[in-house]
């Protein structure tokens, strides 16, 4: 009894430490750094019009910005071009995965021109894209779907490589088709790879997504730093700044927490 | 369920993995009557394997045929299941989860899959286990949920591909008392391919040996002993040793 209280006692310590302490150590030396920043900006008269960049004046545009339902405005623009994108990305990329990871010809016949295409910057399909897209949302959308689907085939076909061919042959054994195999066995078998694959696909899309606002559209996150930019609000654009992060650590926060769910391996 | 097994035939069975390759097993011919456990035995090689995954319709057979009950075995069914060497487990399922699979492929209704998984896990002594995730159970625990996976379908015929030769002694023995009484209360056919000739005698009512390449039934020995067999009994060492001598001599004229 008082040994499990002890082992518990020193679980939640341990917990306390990696989980808590240890980050919010590193945000306090990130937010340290950039309030030193910050001073050193204001303390030389040759930067003093970009004071706006340091922490205190950040922190006081944010309530501000979120009050006004500018931040909203434009994270619900850049959300929706970011969603659809990823969508397209799994929905295309899935089963392409699995194809490769089923079938060794077409791992063959598409391994180089994937490869190829996946060195490909996505911001280079720009001005391809503006002439192919009537609208710049579309654009946009087509380059995070280009950006992010490669993660997701390669992670898929990953996955099904570790399946153990034993499962198909239970569960052809047991009367199983090919649907019901992959909806009880394929899927969840690499339902873990396909999250870690769109955990970098969304690490990637999140990337592509500003520096793709940053051309002709008028509303979402990039649009909002170039908006901030050229009007010399300086505290606004690293206000956004800050957003982008914030939304790019919980997105990845929220896919990481379903990586593990569907983590079957122990030592995972 | 209250059931008395089926005829099965095996008819001119051969088989080979290419059209020019060797022949694996040549005009098998085997009969097993209603709720008979059969053993095969033969050293490794010999096709019997291969002869499993055929009945089980996992295999096409090169010519010949296989029936129970006049129906013919060309695909898998639920009618005919079998059990591997490794239990295969679905590692991200609980016990139940993995009990039930093959229900659920068949689209049966959750309470019915509820139902019979309840039985067949209680048949199999593993209720306390039901709702743990099988990467947490004994090699020995997860046999019997690969067992209790096979009978949850209520086969008429279950093929065991020496599926105890991973597991120690003890659990071995204990696994091929139950498979056995529970074969027989449930009117199940079994045929158990093996190398171990305790295995057959233990388990068997009669067992074939098969030798030679390409393979061949080479002998038939009845099995006649009481239910309850342990491998000390004296008449046990003698069918043991009837079956080894039969055993050695028909792979002496083949090898």
């Amino acid at each position: 009894m008082i040994e499990n209280a002890q082992e518990s006692e020193s679980f939640v310590k341990t917990w306390l430490i990696d989980r808590i302490a240890y980050p919010a150590l590193g945000f306090a030396i990130l937010i340290g750094l950039w309030a030193i920043g910050g001073w050193f900006l204001e303390a030389n008269p040759a930067t003093s019009s970009f004071v706006k960049f340091g922490l205190v004046p950040t922190l006081q545009a944010v309530p501000g910005l979120i009050e006004s339902g500018y931040v909203a405005e434009h994270v619900i623009a850049s959300g929706y071009r970011l969603l659809i994108g990823l969508f397209l990305a799994v929905l295309i990329g899935v089963p392409i995965g699995i194809a490769i990871g089923l079938s060794k010809i077409t791992e063959q016949v598409t391994n180089e021109p994937f490869q190829l295409l996946r060195m490909v910057s996505p911001l280079s399909w720009m001005p391809v894209v503006v002439f192919v897209f009537p609208k710049w949302d579309q654009a946009i959308i087509f380059l995070i779907a280009v950006a992010a689907i490669w993660p997701v085939v390669y992670a898929t076909a990953a996955g099904l490589k570790k399946v153990d061919p034993a499962w198909f042959k239970v569960s052809r054994n047991l009367g199983a088709n090919f649907y019901k195999m992959l909806a009880q066995v394929i899927f969840p078998a690499i339902a873990f790879d396909i999250f870690t694959g769109i955990r970098l696909a969304l690490g990637i899309a999140w990337v592509v997504l500003v520096p793709a606002e940053l051309l002709g559209v008028s509303s979402g996150l990039g649009y909002a730093i170039k908006d901030a930019r050229e009007t010399l609000a300086y505290d606004h654009l690293t206000a956004m700044v800050v957003v982008i992060g914030i939304i790019g650590f919980t997105l990845d926060t929220i896919v990481g927490v379903l990586v593990k769910k569907y983590s079957w391996q122990k030592d995972v | 369920m209250d059931r008395s097994g089926v005829q099965i035939s095996v008819q001119d069975l051969t088989h080979s993995y290419s059209s020019r390759g060797p022949v694996t097993f040549d005009q098998v011919n085997l009969e097993s009557k209603p709720g008979e456990v059969l053993a095969i035995i033969g050293r490794s090689g010999c096709g019997k394997s291969t002869l499993l995954h055929i009945m089980a319709g996992l295999l096409a057979p090169t010519a010949g045929s296989i029936r129970l009950n006049n129906i013919e075995v060309k695909e898998p069914s639920p009618k005919w299941v079998m059990m591997f060497q490794a239990p295969h487990l679905f590692p991200w399922m609980q016990v139940s989860q993995n009990v039930g699979i093959g229900l659920k492929f068949a689209n049966f209704a959750e309470d019915k899959i509820r139902e019979r998984v309840e039985k067949t896990i209680k048949l199999v002594d593993l209720e306390e286990f039901a709702e743990s995730n099988v990467q947490d159970l004994s090699g020995g625990q997860q046999q019997r949920v690969a067992l209790a996976r096979s009978l949850v379908m209520e086969p008429e015929m279950l093929l065991l591909d020496e599926p105890f030769s991973a597991l120690d002694a003890f659990t071995r023995a204990s696994l091929q008392k139950d498979v056995r009484s529970i074969a027989k209360s449930m009117g199940i056919n079994l045929v158990i391919v093996t190398h171990s000739i305790d295995e057959a005698v233990l388990m068997a009512d009669r067992a074939v040996i098969m030798a030679g390449s390409p393979g061949k039934i080479k002998e038939e020995i009845m099995v006649e002993l009481p239910e309850e067999r342990a491998a000390q009994d004296p008449e046990v060492q003698k069918i043991r040793g009837h079956l080894m001598e039969t055993f050695r001599q028909a792979s002496t004229v083949t090898h």
